[in-house]
């Protein structure tokens, strides 16, 4: 789309773009840049020169066992983030949107979370499993169950799934709440007096008009899986046990910055990059699909 | 969103009550680790150490809170709250000002590298500064901003998302009010500041609490360039304060501090829930 109607001149508006230009320069394609240069070379153990090694770091990536596996981390941690962040919320939209009276009270409640900043929530669930003072883990105790992140993986894993989740749910909700509300009266009154149930109708009419919006949300949480989570891990397990909670952001961090080691970060870098630009993709396919509903 | 509810599928008597309790749940299950939280804040460091600890609040708020506020563990929470008011403001505001700029040169003028111009700007979508961590931090250590406000701000400003906002907003304000502008011999700022700035007011608004929340609820990119506790952010301070090592955490500070990290935001989205709601369905179109 274009307008019809201009303003004249060429300096202008080169002025009223550079700002955001020279930032973007500045802050983003310069940085970019330097992370594929970069993910070529191997610098020496004194920093002092870069040895040129082509796609070397990133032969050596794919075949390294430990990043293997932290695309296997991040793969069962998205899914599970997704999983665990949309059932609930998609079950207490139906729930407030069967409600005449005291929906938007409700929304008022359940979106406060969002607000929580990803490592605030992290500290918030840490403390309730803290293997010393938690509350909860204190009562799985009491009920026989040693709970001990720290040194359980599967148990880490779950902690971090849980605390990334929590906060999304108001944000999940407020999106199948506004979509539940968009759904036609008629055609649920129909099915109504054809004498179909609730659930009948929930599962044969209303999910299926939901499932721009579901996909949507699939997407969208899935890259919030993979790239606003940092937070939550670094609080709680920073990536432990022995890596089992190293999501592929949080190894270009402890790689980048705690091993010092740049070239392999900077090839992780671009390969996230490759996975960030096939989310985009995906997710603007799927927003044009939205609009046509 | 207004409809008829004429009550034929929705339900009354058990079931409404049914559902109502269903809603309770969720809200209490949802709230359950803030109210934890609120709780520890206001009880004593051997309350908690020796659990399992109240989960009604005790008295010491005040000792807790003031402790927090005035002295910290590193620094002063006091002074991470100011950190984290600057940057989210400055990212809030840096955001929006930069990109009303160029939607306003890419809608409506024609310049040579203008197509140019908005793929380099569309491309910034696509990486979040998690990704280019290493070479941005290093950039940022050149230019001398490593603890500085304008390298807590500047890196995530870089960004596309809120320019297309305004593009797309910009395209259906009617083209006779520009015809009208001209016509009338007003100079193109004047047209920006009079007719357009006014008309976008809601979606600047929308785009703020979306902006605030952002900037304020940032971890990692504190984390790498505030080495000194004096610049520490509220939300990245927090983990500071645990000690390393075998140490007992102060968890009536802590639990204090995160409570205190997160009212702005909550603030901001409750107060402001209509205006939230709608930038967040407009920034995800």
């Amino acid at each position: 789309m274009e307008k019809r109607v201009t303003f004249k001149g060429w300096l202008l508006p080169f002025l009223l773009i550079a700002p955001q230009i020279i930032i973007s320069g500045v802050f983003f394609f310069y940085p970019a840049g330097q992370a594929i240069w970069q993910s070529l070379f191997i610098p020496d153990p004194f920093g002092l020169s870069m040895r040129y090694v082509g796609l070397g770091n990133f032969e050596y990536l794919l075949s390294d066992p430990y990043y293997r596996q932290s695309f296997v981390t991040t793969a069962l941690f998205s899914t599970l983030v997704t999983l665990v962040s949309m059932v609930p919320a998609l079950f207490l939209a139906v729930l407030a949107d069967r409600l005449l009276r005291g929906a938007g009270a409700y929304r008022t409640l359940l979106i406060w979370p969002y607000a929580v900043a990803p490592a605030v929530a992290g500290v918030l669930w840490l403390f309730m499993f803290n293997t010393r003072v938690g509350v909860i883990s204190w009562y799985l105790g009491k009920l026989g169950y040693d709970w001990n992140h720290v040194l359980n993986g599967g148990e880490a894993m779950g902690l971090v799934v849980v605390a990334s989740s929590w906060g999304r749910i108001s944000y999940n909700f407020l999106f199948f709440f506004a979509a539940l509300q968009a759904v036609p009266r008629s055609v649920i009154e129909a099915a109504a007096i054809d004498g179909a149930r609730f659930w009948r109708r929930f599962f044969t009419i209303v999910l299926p008009l939901l499932s721009p919006t579901t996909f949507f949300l699939l997407v969208v949480n899935i890259v919030y899986a993979f790239f606003e989570t940092f937070g939550v891990i670094h609080t709680i397990t920073s990536g432990g046990p022995q890596q089992s909670t190293t999501i592929l952001v949080y190894k270009v961090f402890s790689d980048g910055f705690v091993g010092q080691d740049l070239g392999s970060s900077a090839a992780q870098s671009v390969i996230l990059l490759v996975v960030v630009g096939l989310l985009t993709v995906v997710q603007f396919k799927v927003i044009e699909k939205r609009v046509h509903y | 969103m207004a409809r008829e509810r004429t009550g034929m599928v929705e339900r009354r008597g058990a079931g409404l009550w049914l559902t109502h309790l269903g809603m309770i749940a969720g809200v209490l299950v949802i709230f359950f680790p803030i109210w934890l939280a609120f709780v520890a804040s206001t009880v004593t460091q051997s309350e908690i150490v020796r659990p399992p600890m109240p989960l009604w609040p005790g008295d010491e708020f005040l000792a807790n809170y003031s402790k927090a506020l005035l002295s910290g563990v590193n620094v002063p929470v006091a002074t991470m709250l100011v950190n984290s008011f600057v940057m989210a403001m400055g990212i809030a505001i840096g955001k929006i000002v930069i990109s009303l700029l160029s939607a306003f040169a890419i809608v409506y003028f024609r310049f040579p590298g203008r197509n140019v111009f908005f793929w380099l700007i569309f491309l910034t979508l696509m990486l979040p500064v998690e990704v280019r961590i290493v070479p941005t931090y290093e950039v940022i250590a050149g230019f001398g901003m490593l603890n500085s406000y304008s390298g807590l701000i500047f890196p995530l400003i870089a960004s596309a998302t809120a320019t297309f906002l305004f593009r797309q907003f910009f395209l259906t304000v009617p083209d006779e009010l520009a015809e009208a502008a001209r016509v009338d011999g007003a100079r193109p700022m004047r047209f920006f500041i009079d007719i357009l700035l006014p008309m976008s007011r809601t979606n600047i608004a929308a785009l703020f609490v979306i902006l605030f929340i952002y900037g304020w609820n940032q971890y990692l990119w504190p984390l790498l360039i505030t080495t000194d506790p004096e610049m520490n952010t509220i939300v990245m301070g927090i983990k500071q304060m645990f000690p390393s090592g075998d140490d007992v955490a102060d968890w009536p500070v802590i639990m204090a501090t995160s409570i205190l990290a997160m009212i702005p935001p909550v603030i901001v989205v409750v107060s402001m829930q209509k205006l939230f709601v709608r930038g967040l369905v407009d920034s995800e179109k």
